[in-house]
């Protein structure tokens, strides 16, 4: 009994941290619309300065002083993102902005190690909590005891700023209806950046209160910043009270749920998330979202299929690329395919996407689950590499129909949250079902058919499987299940009311797109020759995002051009720095301010602003053409 | 001229929506702008704050041209708007709704506080405390009305103030309408109800499919059936 209370208060100590956090995400969110992916990263500049200030500077500052001061310091560097990078994407889809602040967190990671070095740090004890108290016969660090009371006073100071000051009031206005702010004489732009500033400042709390608790390290930011996505969904986006709640849920389950389900304790927090977001959509003190701002694939110019000419031009792209073995060494080759492989992945995120309009954040579990598919196939039994191919994307297959069915219910960010967590749930059981699958060391020798086993022979495999994928899945958007799903995106109701089940076409939409993905992983399986619990990971799923905004998200065929573009960018940017992250991240920012519509979209752009001759000068945005693209 | 709007044009996306709206209105006028359903009135309202987007057109506020000024500049001018559907904030205490809308006084102009406004609006002043979520459809549109009114504004385009209410409530507007003119203040309001824009308004705007087809006094309009007949009646 006394040991489970002191495990409780432990969790209750874990707890404030991830309330800071969590909390400063939540504000943010509610006021811009931002999902603000970087902040696990200012969480883990918070510790990394704190860390320089209280061993450096102690003398001036004391070990409060500059706990507080590299709060600050960091909130500061968020108000200039804010200002440098945010202000010029706000009108830019949602997803676009998620994109940067990922763009930030790269290239934080790599400063991070460049500035601090690689090594783990270990920062002073907080004077005056440096013992523990004997509580019920155990001890307790009298820090966890400071911790535990940080959270209920942090609260309540928020719940002050936000009731009785006048910039409190004016950002739950914002909240609810920000244009209606500005149309009451309220200057937008700095509430959002002193909004920006004050998330950034307590998600650089937290991290500096850490460090007398842990180490710092520089992988602080991915390991925060999934728990903070849960804590926010199950609290509800926009509630600070929720996140609250949500962060003591979380934290007690972390505590028990290792002592109670060792084998599934990865899981216990994301089932639960789950089982919120099934029953309270909008989470536990959630409101239901305002009025989304216009839907992603709201474009001007409908989309068409491509003509005579187009799909000639197209046909010699491919012939082209199946040329290239013929010019190309083994190892560029093996770059290929995986890239071709990683086409056919975007493409199947892009379609539920685009088509869909349902933006996924765990698209990675039906690549891994495809992949570990093929993978039993082949080492359980014995299957060829043929039969792997067609079965193995089955296992994906039916991971979208289950977890497709929860999902559909929910929209937007919260459908992103639940997509996320149902993958990080597949990533745990590959992860902790070592004897199926081989936990963390992976299943290995999943080689492909002696006739794919050359580079050239698995390039042509992988060709011909994303060409013909891709061209699937664009033949739907273009059939009447692809013009319903449109419908069902661009207005739920009206879709509805003409006798379209939204739930059902947006269900079969995650079903294809897991199908595709999984038919990637199983392909990747073979490439790779092993199967990993990464396959699932959060950075595949994020890469599957950057390249489908990269490639423009408001066109047919973006995934396609942002895919060749990332991967490349990526494998290239790997063999030649070791800064890749910064330098990758560096330039999906710069991509991000440069083509906000992506790539291909600034393309049509581009086509659209010099009219062919014939149309006439002037003629009004291009809206009666239709654009292929 | 206290508001002067020539050839605005704006459009949504690919719509055209409004094509060569000019308006005068002078200081202390109130001056109703009358259409059907769709005719584009909030448009024009909303273009004039600068919450349309895509505009062309001039807007001269106090003489100074505010066409290109982000909204919330020419609010802070002293052009109040109050839209349509409310739009009251409805986590949020009649107390702060009013505060969110409250600016520094105005030189020349009447200066409001909640006081002034409770005197105004009886009503709200009993429901101090509670949540724009919870009132009446009336209560909320005198909630709309007192936020603007915080802004201290010499100008306030109403958008149809009196839609969806009971007879009783439209009175209370009118009576609100006139004692802003009291103070001084120049009042634009969009109406399809011609009894009610008659009760309050010194001359009238006809706005139809996007373009403006009469601008006369009231007398005018009672004088010509035809006009009402074409473009108001149902």
């Amino acid at each position: 009994m006394e040991f489970l209370l002191v495990q409780a208060l432990s969790g209750l100590a874990s707890a404030a941290s991830l309330f800071l956090v969590a909390s400063g995400l939540s504000i943010i969110f509610g006021v811009t619309r931002i999902v603000n992916f970087a902040h696990g990263a200012f969480y883990m500049l918070g510790a990394y300065v704190a860390y320089t200030l209280t061993t450096r500077f102690a003398g001036p500052l004391g070990f409060w002083g500059a706990i507080v001061a590299a709060a600050i310091i960091v909130a500061i560097l968020g108000a200039l993102m804010e200002m440098v990078l945010l202000r010029r994407i706000y009108q830019a889809p949602e997803l676009f902005q998620l994109l940067a602040t990922f763009g930030v967190t790269l290239m934080v990671q790599d400063l991070v190690v460049v500035i601090w070095g690689p090594e783990d740090l270990l920062g002073p004890r907080a004077p005056g909590f440096t013992g523990a108290i004997s509580l019920f016969g155990r001890m307790v660090p009298t820090y966890d005891l400071f911790m535990m009371t940080l959270g209920p006073v942090v609260l309540g100071i928020l719940w002050l700023l936000f009731h009785k000051t006048r910039w409190g009031v004016l950002v739950r206005a914002a909240t609810q209806d920000r244009e209606m702010v500005a149309a009451l004489g309220v200057n937008q732009k700095w509430l959002f950046t002193g909004v920006f500033a004050l998330g950034v400042f307590l998600a650089a709390l937290g991290g500096a209160l850490q460090i007398p608790r842990t180490t710092v390290t520089h992988a602080m930011d991915l390991s925060i910043i999934v728990e903070v996505f849960v804590v926010v969904v199950i609290g509800g986006l926009g509630s600070v009270f929720g996140a609250f709640v949500a962060a003591i849920i979380v934290a007690e389950l972390n505590a028990f749920g290792i002592l109670i389900l060792p084998q599934i304790s990865l899981i216990t927090v994301f089932l639960v998330m789950a089982v919120v977001l099934v029953v309270r959509p909008w989470g536990l003190f959630g409101k239901p979202e305002s009025a989304p701002r216009a839907a992603a694939g709201l474009t001007i110019r409908p989309w068409r299929p491509f003509t005579q000419m187009e799909r000639a031009g197209v046909a010699l792209v491919v012939v082209a690329v199946a040329a290239l073995p013929f010019f190309l060494g083994n190892y560029a080759l093996t770059v290929g395919a995986e890239i071709l492989i990683y086409v056919l992945f975007a493409a199947s995120l892009h379609f539920m996407m685009t088509v869909g309009g349902l933006a996924s954040f765990g698209h990675a579990a039906y690549f891994g689950l495809g992949a570990y598919g093929a993978a039993f196939l082949v080492k359980y039994m014995g299957a060829p590499m043929e039969a792997a191919l067609i079965v193995g994307p089955l296992l994906g297959l039916a991971g979208a129909v289950l977890f497709g069915w929860f999902c559909v219910r929910l929209s937007g960010v919260y459908f992103a949250m639940l997509t996320l967590a149902f993958a990080q749930i597949a990533w745990s059981i590959a992860f902790q079902w070592v004897d199926v699958t081989g936990g963390d060391n992976g299943l290995l020798g999943i080689w492909p058919a002696s006739w794919a086993s050359r580079p050239a022979g698995f390039f042509w495999l992988a060709l011909g499987i994303a060409v013909v994928g891709v061209a699937v899945l664009r033949m739907l958007v273009f059939s009447p299940f692809g013009y319903g799903l449109r419908a069902v995106r661009d207005s739920a109701l009206r879709s509805e009311a003409i006798g379209l089940n939204r739930q059902r076409m947006q269900w079969a939409a995650f079903i294809v797109a897991g199908t595709f993905a999984g038919l990637a992983g199983a392909l990747f399986a073979f490439l790779k020759g092993s199967v990993f619990p990464d396959y699932m990971a959060i950075p595949t799923s994020v890469d599957g995002l950057v390249m489908v905004l990269l490639g423009g998200v408001e066109t047919v065929s973006g995934a396609v051009v942002g895919a060749v573009l990332y991967k490349a960018l990526a494998i290239w940017l790997m063999s030649q720095t070791d800064l890749s992250k910064l330098v990758l991240g560096g330039v999906i920012v710069v991509i991000v301010l440069a083509f906000p519509k992506g790539v291909v979209g600034f393309i049509e752009d581009l086509r659209h602003r010099w009219p062919r001759k014939g149309n006439g000068a002037g003629a009004p945005v291009g809206a009666t053409k239709a654009e292929a693209a | 001229m206290k508001l002067q709007v020539s050839n605005l044009n704006s459009h949504y996306g690919p719509a055209h929506i409004l094509y060569d709206v000019g308006l005068e209105i002078g200081a202390g006028e109130v001056v109703a702008l009358l259409g059907r359903n769709g005719a584009g009135k909030s448009t024009t309202f909303r273009s004039i704050v600068g919450l349309v987007p895509q505009r062309e057109g001039t807007v001269m506020f106090d003489g100074a041209d505010v066409s290109r000024l982000p909204t919330y500049e020419i609010v802070r001018r002293g052009l109040g708007y109050v839209p349509e559907d409310r739009r009251i904030f409805s986590h949020l205490t009649v107390e702060e709704n009013f505060e969110v809308g409250r600016q520094a006084p105005r030189p020349g102009v009447a200066t409001w506080t909640p006081d002034m406004l409770y005197k105004l609006f009886p009503n709200l002043g009993e429901m101090r405390k509670r949540p724009g979520g919870q009132m009446s459809g009336g209560e909320q549109q005198m909630l709309t009305i007192g936020r603007t009114l915080m802004g201290n504004p010499s100008l306030v385009l109403l958008d149809e103030p009196s839609e969806g209410l009971a007879p009783k409530i439209v009175e209370q507007m009118a009576d609100a309408i006139l004692a802003m003119k009291g103070e001084g203040l120049s009042v634009v309001i969009s109406e399809q109800n011609l009894h009610f824009a008659k009760l309050i308004s010194d001359r009238a705007y006809i706005i139809e499919k996007g373009r403006i087809r009469f601008s006369g006094t009231i007398a005018d309009l009672e004088a010509n059936p035809e006009i009402r007949d074409a473009y108001l009646a149902v």
